[in-house]
């Protein structure tokens, strides 16, 4: 009988408790299903020269980076300092995939004077005009960034842009333990 | 009837302005009936992931409208349902389903509200029990008795 007048007060913390992690949750965040399995392919023409193509499977036995990127997204000149330190500083060959770009009919006027203006770190630009390519790795919104590891296989997604201590905690320590794997 | 006519003219004039708008909405071509009623019927189950509780036909984001010509081209490639959701949550996880499938991960979405159902059907009718038997056990014949002579004595003290 004592017992019974707290169960109005338990149900209250359980629902306060469960609201609690709901707002801890970050919606935005969908798990990305690309995590555990092969890299998808694409093949597309380099920002700085069309006639060439960049693949994905150009990047086999290499731990790399895909970053998704366009001139008009304000987030990604925001994680563009820190995206450039990671890149230099571990020497890690970055592919930036430059999604649906202003003016990319005649191959990126817009990402060009991003690049020149902001410095490019990327092993190279893929130009994915119509945004299907960013379809394929399942884009939510740019910047994305992925770790692939030697056997393309994706191993990580980072949402949004990304931050030093993300980079600090998370980016370099996952590289390193990558490298160390055999391809 | 010169104003009237005016009015009729100036009203009518609107009618010329629905056109313009309508040029907006992306219009697709599809062989059959079938291969539209499919892809109606898709965009309303599959969910915008950028604008996250509206789904492909009611979005406006610029992803919604890839998502949807995508669906558009699986589905004149004479893809079936079971293609389209498969490319989507292939790119996008179970995410982009409005109607999840049933799983051990979301056996608490499905199984969930019937459970609470029976759980809140069965303490309601337990209070309900409750109650009737209060109400009927009120009064024992004690009681009566002593209610009557207390009745009696106040009436006589009116007097």
């Amino acid at each position: 009988m004592k017992v019974k007048f707290l169960i109005p007060l338990a149900a209250f913390m359980a629902l306060v408790g469960l609201m609690y992690f709901g707002l801890s949750n970050d919606p935005k965040l969908i798990p990305s299903p690309f995590v555990g399995k092969p890299a998808p392919q694409f093949s597309l023409p380099r920002l700085n020269n069309p006639d060439e193509t960049i693949s994905v499977s150009d990047m086999k036995g290499e731990v790399w980076i895909l970053n998704l990127w366009a001139s008009w997204c304000v987030s990604c000149r925001a994680e563009h300092a820190v995206l450039s330190k990671l890149i230099a500083e571990e020497k890690i060959p970055t592919i930036g995939l430059n999604y649906k770009d202003y003016g990319t009919e005649d191959y990126g006027d817009d990402a060009k004077k991003w690049l020149a203006t902001l410095g490019n770190p990327y092993y190279a630009v893929a130009v994915d005009t119509k945004g299907m390519a960013g379809i394929d790795w399942g884009v939510v919104g740019v910047p994305e960034t992925f770790v692939m590891d030697k056997k393309g296989i994706v191993r990580y997604k980072f949402t949004g842009p990304v931050y030093q201590k993300a980079v600090d905690e998370t980016l370099i320590p996952l590289i390193k333990k990558l490298r160390k794997e055999s391809p | 009837m010169k104003r009237f006519v005016t009015t009729f003219l100036f009203t009518l004039s609107f009618l010329l302005l629905v056109p313009a708008q309508a040029v907006k909405i992306a219009f697709h071509d599809f062989k059959t009936p079938a291969q539209e009623q499919l892809y109606l019927q898709l965009i309303a189950e599959l969910r915008c992931v950028k604008c996250q509780n509206q789904n492909l036909a009611e979005s406006n984001a610029e992803l919604a409208k890839d998502m949807r010509d995508k669906t558009y081209e699986l589905i004149l490639k004479g893809g079936t349902r079971d293609d389209v959701v498969k490319y989507m949550t292939d790119r996008y996880g179970d995410f982009v389903l409005y109607k999840p499938p049933f799983k051990k991960n979301t056996l608490l979405l499905w199984v969930g509200p019937p459970v609470f159902l029976f759980i809140s059907l069965f303490l309601l009718f337990r209070l309900i029990k409750g109650q009737k038997k209060e109400l009927t056990e009120t009064l024992s014949s004690d009681d009566r008795e002593s209610m009557r002579s207390l009745l009696k004595t106040s009436s006589s003290d009116n007097k």
